[in-house]
């Protein structure tokens, strides 16, 4: 009962960066980029943060750093896949090797300290912990409590609102939307900045928000995770929020495995999330056609040039 | 805003005082220095329902792109209902009242119609939301007399509710000048006479209809007035349906005189590759084959006319091969290679020149040398499997850029860099070689200038004419007709007819192209 307790009460904070990284990744391939660069992102957003905190800042003001310096590396990308057409998946690849070397070599004075992170409400506002209920709302914090209004909030703009059809009509069928009016590249580019925003938000919540340290490498594969999340969710926001849970669960075992000392093998542990990812890849790749995924996602777009 | 004008029914031509719907006059448009169009000229009248045929490829589609705003014209004076304009994009001329239903239509498979009609509304007008552009679509389809579902998603919608729900679209859009771009090709019979007398219906109601079509007789009874056109040009400008009958349609569209003079002076001889029966089922975007047979003698040059997307590429295929059809046979030189793959077909003399060079003929990223190498090259002309007799193979690509005169190559250099008509010339030169008994030549000059088609065409003749056997399929019929001794017609996947060249005439080719013999 414990352990069950303590896990439940570590899920929401292992599931929100990869539910914020998906999200961003979602926004960003209904618009027809193929965003394969969550890694290297939210590497850039975690170091950033960390850097703002141990510099002074305030942990909220280093949420923002982490999402500005996303924004930034996913700017780098726009310029890339939307101005200069070059291939989605070789830019992604790109971005994620951008990413890990800068904060390698940046994050390196920075490293193995330990800061102040965002106050949970446990500390906001003195929760009892002696109730099983209290000990799983102390840990939260306001982040965490934000995501189910994000996600309804991404779903409602995506699948209902003008300027969401607009852009899913981009990454369904770019020619239609040229047609229509829309600005193909500027719908596309606000997407991938959305995504950088969003990465970049994410890997700060992991360090400023869960960790309260920064190590290189300490993304470990979430930004690929959340790749796979985007593919589970079917690019919609709600079965995303699903799927974080599953995998911030999966992700959330390994600590508390630890914890109470629990004598299983730490890397057969560690490899959960990973096996899961592949699990889950498989399955949708055998749903075919009902997969949901954008027409055009991946594709370069290039209007007849009128002669 | 436009508003109806002209005598209601409108069945006569242009009264006086008002104006047209649309005017174009002197307008002409190349692409990459080919002309077009040139001096191409249309007037459409308020309340009429107006054909523009003529072949494929005789302008008709991009004089309509013109006046939509798809292509910008090179020069000509365009108005819609008297107003000058010069439409740069598709919406702009759409505002104006031009809305125009292309072959493919431009929706958004994973939306609903609504969604569709919303995305094009966009950020303008009153309708602002899902339930808004539903509403407008259900007013608008019962105000016309179409049936269009706006909550349905358009992948599972059939062609004709597709169109239709295009045409509503393009109506909502505020376009009283409808251009339908072959709206019958894609439609079932009744389907096409539901359609037909919906634009009836709605010229009626004042709007103006264009049908652009090759198909004349399918829509003769609908119309009002019809243009011609062939080669760019205007050469029938709107006369009454009425005075018109089909045989002077066809010789308008088919052109004065046929072309002949430069076929292969040679005699047919043996029976080199024979077919018979041949049967493919239709796919999902394939036209089956229906019943397919002939024969075709050294010496001799069978052309296959027809409009492209009647089962042309699939003939091809299964002739090399690359599809198997469901029944007939085929015999090279006697023997029977039904079942052969495409190499033993080719060991047996048979050469293909594809539609598109670069999507089964040649490598665009090899080096010349290596594609013309690449046919040979497993039967061990440069070489064991294990190493390339690369000096051998530059010396045969520069011996074959010699002899086929092709400019800017060497052999090193990398095939996609030639300009169009040398790299025909490449897969010329390696087609043409000595062991070919059989060619099938399918467009080969397609998309190539003046100089490289004759070039084209003299080497087709030269190898007729020294013994070979060649299937000319082509939708150019000038081509047809100046290098065939015998001409057939394909026509739904299906030979409509076959005549020795000198028992062609305009009307007979013309009613079988059109698709009723």
């Amino acid at each position: 009962m414990d352990f069950l307790v303590g896990w439940i009460a570590i899920v929401p904070s292992y599931a929100t960066p990869l539910l914020l990284a998906s999200l961003g990744l979602i926004v960003c391939e209904r618009a027809g980029i193929l965003n394969l660069g969550a890694e290297g992102l939210m590497a850039v957003g975690a170091m950033t943060g960390a850097i703002a905190v141990l510099s002074g800042a305030d942990p909220w003001a280093a949420l923002a750093a982490g999402a500005a310096a996303g924004i930034a590396l996913a700017f780098l990308f726009g310029i890339a896949t939307v101005v200069m057409r070059a291939d989605h998946t070789l830019s992604g690849l790109a971005v994620v090797a951008v990413g890990l070397g800068l904060t390698g070599v940046i994050g390196r004075p920075y490293m193995q300290k330990t800061f102040p992170g965002i106050a949970s409400f446990g500390e906001m506002f003195g929760i009892d912990r002696s109730s099983a209920l209290g000990r799983i709302v102390a840990v939260q914090d306001p982040v965490t409590l934000a995501m189910p209004f994000l996600v309804v909030l991404l779903w409602w703009w995506l699948m209902r609102s003008g300027s969401g059809l607009r852009l899913r009509a981009v990454g369904e069928n770019p020619a239609a939307a040229d047609v229509a009016g829309i600005d193909v590249q500027v719908a596309q580019f606000g997407a991938v900045l959305v995504s950088g925003l969003l990465c970049g938000l994410a890997g700060a919540y992991l360090c400023v928000a869960t960790s309260h340290v920064w190590v290189e490498g300490m993304i470990a594969a979430r930004g690929w995770v959340a790749v796979a999340l985007v593919i589970f969710a079917r690019w919609n926001p709600a079965r995303a929020l699903a799927g974080a849970i599953v995998f911030g669960s999966a992700d959330a075992l390994v600590p508390r495995l630890q914890a109470i000392g629990a004598d299983i093998p730490v890397y057969l542990a560690m490899m959960l999330p990973y096996l899961l990812t592949l699990l889950v890849l498989v399955a949708s790749s055998m749903a075919g056609r009902a997969s949901g995924e954008p027409s055009f996602l991946g594709r370069i777009y290039l209007r007849q040039d009128k002669h | 805003m436009m508003r109806p004008a002209g005598a209601p029914g409108g069945r006569e031509a242009t009264s006086p005082g008002v104006p047209l719907a649309l005017d174009l006059s002197g307008v002409g448009k190349s692409f990459d220095g080919r002309p077009a169009l040139s001096d191409a000229s249309f007037a459409l009248a308020w309340g009429e329902v107006h054909a523009i045929v003529g072949e494929n490829g005789a302008g008709k589609s991009t004089l309509m792109n013109v006046a939509a705003g798809v292509y910008a014209a090179d020069e000509g004076v365009q108005t819609i209902d008297g107003e000058p304009i010069s439409p740069r994009s598709p919406m702009e001329a759409t505002a104006a009242g031009l809305g125009m239903v292309h072959q493919h239509f431009r929706l958004v498979d994973s939306f609903t119609v609504a969604e569709n009609v919303l995305l094009s509304l966009g950020r303008r007008g009153a309708v602002r939301t899902v339930a808004q552009a539903s509403a407008a679509i259900a007013a608008k389809a019962k105000e016309i007399g179409l049936p269009v579902d706006p909550a349905r998603i358009v992948a599972d919608l059939s062609t004709a509710e597709r169109q239709r729900a295009e045409i509503v679209r393009v109506l909502l859009l505020g376009a009283r000048i409808l251009v339908l771009d072959e709206p019958t090709a894609v439609l079932t019979e009744e389907e096409a006479k539901a359609l037909l007398s919906f634009v009836r219906r709605l010229a009626g109601q004042g709007h103006a209809v264009v049908l652009i079509t090759h198909k004349f007789r399918e829509v003769a009874g609908f119309c009002d007035r019809v243009t011609i056109m062939r080669h760019g040009r205007t050469v029938l400008a709107g006369a009454a349906v009425a005075e018109l009958d089909e045989g002077e349609v066809a010789r308008l569209m088919v052109g004065e005189t046929l072309t002949t003079g430069g076929r292969p002076a040679s005699t047919p001889g043996d029976v080199r590759l024979s077919v018979s029966d041949l049967t493919l089922s239709a796919g999902p975007h394939a036209q089956g084959l229906a019943s397919i047979g002939f024969d075709l003698r050294a010496g001799e040059v069978l052309g296959i006319a027809g409009v492209g997307g009647n089962g042309q590429e699939e003939l091809v295929s299964c002739l090399i091969s690359l599809s198997r059809p469901q029944q007939g046979t085929m015999l090279l030189a006697g023997r029977d290679v039904s079942a052969a793959s495409p190499r033993e077909r080719r060991r047996a003399g048979l050469r293909v020149i594809p539609s598109d060079r670069f999507d089964s003929g040649l490598i665009r990223e090899f080096a010349i040398a290596g594609n013309l190498a690449l046919s040979t090259v497993s039967e061990g002309a440069f070489g064991g499997p294990l190493f390339l007799d690369r000096a051998r193979m530059r010396k045969a690509a520069a011996t074959a850029i010699d002899a086929f005169d092709i400019r800017g190559a060497t052999p090193a250099r990398q095939t996609g860099l030639l300009s169009g008509g040398n790299a025909q010339k490449v897969l010329l030169a390696r087609e043409l070689d000595t062991g070919m008994t059989v060619l099938v030549a399918h467009s080969p000059s397609r998309g190539l200038d003046m100089k490289a088609t004759q070039f084209v065409r003299s080497a087709i003749r030269r190898a007729v004419e020294g013994g070979a056997a060649c299937l000319l399929i082509s939708e150019d019929l000038q081509e047809v007709l100046s290098l065939s001794h015998r001409v057939a017609v394909m026509n739904r996947g299906a030979i409509a007819g076959c005549r020795g060249i000198d028992e062609v005439t305009p009307e007979w080719i013309g009613a079988l192209l059109a698709g009723h013999a």
